[in-house]
């Protein structure tokens, strides 16, 4: 199992980074020419021969990507930061508590010291972790190109599993991750047959309440049940305490070598259900 | 057509190293095989196992996850880099000793790698703190309960 032979370019600049992958989009064979960032999902495909990119741009030189803001708005994520930079972060942490609690489910330690945050994103494998949390969240992608930037949202950048909304040439510079605000509460839930695995089904759910307690939204992004993260707005069952039966209802997953399609339906109901209720806790608390 | 090689130097156990290699050589055959250090295994090649594990700048990452180009001018430690200057087992490795906590020994630069780090960063780890820490590296001999022990008397005795 060894990588096959690629064009290796190692731009210390944006600048550098976007002509490069520019160039690789103008040759021959278009989206030949792929980013680097941790590698913990390309190299895996890389050494099974998965993928044979032309060239590989690798932007873990390029230290201007390796930004992590945490402010009143959100948390804005460079490129270039780890999973396990993100995940430590108190500042991240206190503006959006749900990408912690996100993060400790995405692989093991010592995949999370290598793997970014960006790169989950546009991975956008349908079982990860993080995709689920943007498109919850409503967050976005800022995008790059030799012809100039534009910011993707949520809802418009997952398009299918493994397909996000890059064209040839772009890089993912950031994602913004919007920030909780007071009066709600988040949650992250999940089931994976092994510790650090990819999971079964997931969900990230938030809630918020008025000044007496009762529950005003209720939402909730699944992961694991079909090609892109699915948003279901559960504010009507969650008043009524009757979200795992809504979720059942409304959702449509797949059967595959894991799991079959009842078991999925059945195991999302009942992550949502604890999603909620603990979500709807956190947000009486911070009333 | 040849491959193009790069020059790669690479600070390994506290020694400035240098070999060309092509853009594709991960770093844990640029270890094994262009600086002949074998301490490092490999066997999935998909960070499963667990067993190439080294430390990049202190902190573990899989070295078959890794191209060796990209972390070169950082500082590597390996299994080989663990012990003391006269050959001196470090604390951990003594407590893999001690507690049985390796049979065909094949996975457990890995763990070493891993559990130094581990201890390094939460002296005092609570049991699911432990568990957390090596759930990454896998054993096909021992079980796993005399590898969670040595992390144990690795960290009482730290
Ligand atoms: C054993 C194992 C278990 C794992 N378990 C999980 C899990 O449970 N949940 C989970 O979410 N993930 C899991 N992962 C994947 C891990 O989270 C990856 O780190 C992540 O999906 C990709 O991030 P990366 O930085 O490593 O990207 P890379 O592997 O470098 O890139 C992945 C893809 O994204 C593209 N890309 C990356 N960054 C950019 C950018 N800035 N601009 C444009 N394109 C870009 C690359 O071209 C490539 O196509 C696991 C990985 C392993 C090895
Ligand atoms: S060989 Fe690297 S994780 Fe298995
Ligand atoms: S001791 Fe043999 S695999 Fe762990």
């Amino acid at each position: 199992m060894k990588p096959p032979p690629f064009g290796y370019h190692a731009p210390r600049t944006v600048g550098e980074a976007l002509d490069a992958l520019a160039r690789g989009a103008d040759g021959p064979d278009g989206g030949g020419t792929k980013v680097l960032a941790g590698g913990q999902s390309l190299i895996p495909l890389l050494n099974m021969r998965l993928a044979a990119p032309a060239a590989l741009v690798d932007i873990n030189g390029v230290t201007e990507l390796d930004g992590l803001e945490a402010t009143a708005e959100g948390v804005r994520v460079g490129a270039l930061a780890r999973h396990s930079r993100v995940e430590r972060s108190a500042a991240a942490a206190r503006v959006q508590p749900l990408l912690r609690r996100a993060l400790r489910h995405v692989a093991h330690p010592v995949i999370r010291n290598r793997g970014t945050v960006v790169g989950s994103l546009v991975h956008a494998d349908p079982a990860a972790e993080l995709p689920a949390v943007l498109a919850l969240l409503g967050g976005a992608v800022e995008l790059a190109s030799a012809r100039g930037r534009r910011t993707v949202r949520a809802r418009d950048f997952f398009r299918g599993p493994l397909e996000p909304a890059l064209e040839p040439g772009e890089l993912a510079v950031a994602a913004f991750f919007p920030a909780r605000p007071p009066g709600t509460g988040v949650a992250f839930a999940e089931f994976a047959r092994r510790h650090g695995d990819y999971a079964l089904a997931g969900v990230a759910a938030l809630a918020a309440v008025d000044g007496r307690g009762e529950v005003t939204a209720a939402r909730a992004a699944f992961l694991g049940v079909a090609g892109v993260p699915v948003v279901l707005d559960l504010t009507g069952p969650a008043t009524t305490g009757r979200v795992a039966a809504a979720v059942r209802d409304r959702l449509d997953p797949e059967a595959d070598l894991h799991a079959s399609a009842d078991y999925r339906r059945h195991l999302a109901g009942v992550l949502a259900e604890r999603a909620v209720t603990e979500a709807t806790t956190e947000a009486r608390e911070d009333r | 057509m040849s491959e193009p090689t790069f020059p790669i130097e690479l600070t390994v156990n506290g020694v400035l190293r240098e070999a060309r290699a092509p853009a594709r050589r991960l770093l844990s055959d640029f270890l094994r095989h262009d600086l002949g250090l074998t301490g490092t295994h490999v066997g999935c090649e998909h960070g499963v196992c667990g067993c190439c594990t080294v430390l990049l700048d202190g902190d573990p990452v899989r070295s078959c996850l890794t191209f060796a180009v990209t972390v070169a001018g950082h500082e590597i430690t390996t299994v080989e880099g663990l012990a003391g200057p006269g050959g001196e087992p470090s604390t951990v490795q003594r407590a893999f000793h001690e507690e049985h906590a390796l049979q065909c020994g094949f996975c457990t630069p890995g763990f070493l790698c891993t559990v130094t780090a581990l201890l390094r960063d939460t002296p005092h780890p609570t049991d699911a703190e432990i568990l957390e820490g090596i759930s990454g590296n896998l054993c096909r001999c021992t079980g796993y309960q005399n590898i969670v022990r040595a992390v144990r008397r690795a960290a009482g005795e730290a």
